[in-house]
């Protein structure tokens, strides 16, 4: 059992290494169904980050009469935060917005000037919410309309806003189903590429097989080896992707980053080498190991 | 014990076997003779079950080979050595490879394989060319492999088909009286020839096949056709 074991993993390693052609054939095709798989990865990455870039930008500011005590207003906050769809709530003080106000316009000494005259605060306290999903915010708003805050809140800048926010949310979800559609037919390429490598492969040796089976050897004896060599491929295949995609990589972070601020994949992929890796490493393994069971089937059967 | 009931084999509504009853005893020496195209090949093809017959059944002791299950034909085969008219040769491997997976496929353990393999290959006159893939050997050198390898497990029969055909008339005799050794120790032996001297020489049974049927079937036969 041992020695069968043992006789099946060096004709593996036989196979794979003296059908040198072949296996760097396989390699290479493995490696751009390696490619799209990693190249799937990061594009989720990439879009997330949009994604959510785009959705932290969405938000609902509620305004509140002069007169309303702080305290009023900070309960307000937590009715609001014991909503599940509401993500955060930021509370803006009075003099706070005064602060930012005079911040965002010290180049303007008219607004300055007129603000000094004024001698008060004209500005008022508000609420900045996130929701957890764009599409919350009309349950959010609606909440805020309620009887209870009417003598409160003087403005909820929700309906100004809410065709771009509408905009946005579908920008969102756009991408998202780009996304998953793009994985999808990637995933499905990928699958086809390498299962049909492995089947050439396979192909170029069936007269082995069935001079193995003529023999005597049983199915596993003759099936064992082709999975060693496949498991192979699977293992360099995933190794060579990641080594070629490091360079592509260092020099397109900073591309992207201009499209996408805020991400920064060349960060994202050394940090994240190791896991990317295994699962390069997992999925040329499962693909080229699947693929070689289904594609020996038809030439064992003598 | 070999027997074939009825046997027949169509290859396209083309009898290559027609109605073959046969029976064959075990450590007999049997020769097949028979034009090309006569249907040698196909009556050793349907023993190890490589193909099936169209109609009949073939019988190895009490087990049909027709109706064997197919994980049971492995078993089938490591009984039966077999000599290939084309070889069949593992090209992936180098000819002690290619011998020595009859022993490993029949779970030999290593010291076994060590000590019979390379005196196989001797005994064939190849031990020069143990490290050399079937593509790097002549005709004949590969023929010789494939003997070894049929031969190096000691199974209860050997099936021989051709096995001289790209050999000298030296490396010729060398075989046959190889085999005829191995016979003596019980082996049953089945030569599918063309080899006139060699049927003539040899005083055994001789089935003779013409178009697919069996028309001579004589103890101590001579090549007729
Ligand atoms: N796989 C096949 N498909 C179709 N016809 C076949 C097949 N194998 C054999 N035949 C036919 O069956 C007949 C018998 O072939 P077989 O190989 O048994 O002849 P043979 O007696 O071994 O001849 P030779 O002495 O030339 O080796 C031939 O007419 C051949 O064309
Ligand atoms: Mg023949």
């Amino acid at each position: 059992m041992i020695t069968t074991f043992k006789r099946i993993v060096i004709a593996g390693f036989l196979n794979f290494w003296r059908n040198g052609w072949l296996s760097t054939a396989t390699i290479s095709v493995m490696m751009l169904a390696l490619s799209m798989v990693l190249g799937l990865v990061l594009l989720s990455v990439l879009t997330e980050s949009l994604v959510g870039n785009l959705e932290n930008k969405i938000d609902v500011s509620v305004y509140f009469n002069p007169n309303t005590e702080e305290g009023e207003v900070l309960k307000v906050k937590n009715d609001l935060l014991a909503l599940k769809e509401v993500k955060s709530v930021v509370y803006v003080s009075r003099d706070e917005a005064l602060a930012r106000f005079k911040e965002k316009h010290k180049e303007d000494t008219v607004v300055l000037q007129a603000l000094e005259e004024i001698d008060t605060n004209p500005l008022e306290a508000s609420l900045n919410i996130k929701a957890k999903d764009a599409t919350d915010f009309p349950v959010v708003v609606s909440f805020l309309e309620g009887e209870q805050y009417k003598d409160l809140i003087s403005k909820v800048n929700y309906y100004e806003n809410k065709e771009v926010i509408a905009r946005l949310t579908g920008i969102v979800s756009a991408i998202r189903k780009g996304g998953a559609v793009a994985s999808a037919i990637l995933a499905l390429i990928a699958l086809l590429v390498a299962f049909n490598t492995i089947r050439i492969a396979i192909y170029t040796l069936r007269n082995e097989i069935s001079i193995m089976k003529l023999v005597g050897a049983t199915n596993w004896f003759v099936r064992g080896p082709f999975l060693i060599a496949g498991a192979l491929y699977g293992a360099v295949a995933s190794i060579a992707t990641m080594l070629v995609f490091y360079p592509f990589i260092f020099v397109l972070s900073p591309v992207f980053a201009r499209f996408f601020p805020g991400t920064d994949l060349l960060a994202y992929f050394t940090q994240n080498f190791l896991t990317l890796w295994f699962i390069l490493f997992v999925a040329g393994i499962v693909l080229s190991v699947a693929g070689s069971v289904i594609a020996i089937r038809k030439h064992l059967k003598i | 014990m070999i027997v074939f009931e009825n046997v027949s084999k169509y290859y396209n509504s083309h009898p290559a076997l027609d109605k073959v009853n046969l029976k064959i005893a075990q450590g007999e020496f049997v020769f097949i003779v028979g034009q090309s195209g006569a249907g040698k090949s196909t009556l050793l093809k349907l023993l190890i079950a490589e193909d099936k017959p169209t109609e009949g059944k073939i019988f190895l002791d009490s087990e049909e080979v027709t109706a064997m299950p197919h994980k049971d034909l492995p078993l089938l085969r490591r009984r039966i050595g077999t000599v290939f008219q084309d070889f069949k040769l593992l090209t992936q491997k180098t000819a002690y490879e290619n011998v020595a997976f009859a022993m490993e496929v029949a779970g030999r353990n290593k010291k076994e394989i060590a000590d019979d393999v390379p005196q196989i290959l001797q005994l064939v006159g190849l031990e020069q060319k143990a490290r050399n893939f079937p593509r790097e050997l002549s005709g004949g050198e590969q023929q010789r492999v494939a003997i070894a390898r049929a031969l190096v497990h000691q199974p209860d029969i050997i099936i021989a088909d051709e096995p001289t055909g790209n050999l000298d008339p030296l490396n010729t005799w060398d075989v046959i009286r190889l085999l005829m050794k191995i016979n003596e120790l019980g082996t049953t032996i089945i030569l599918a020839t063309h080899d006139r001297e060699i049927i003539n020489t040899i005083n055994k049974r001789v089935i003779s096949i013409d178009k697919g049927k069996v028309v001579r079937d004589e103890e101590g036969g001579r090549y007729i056709l």
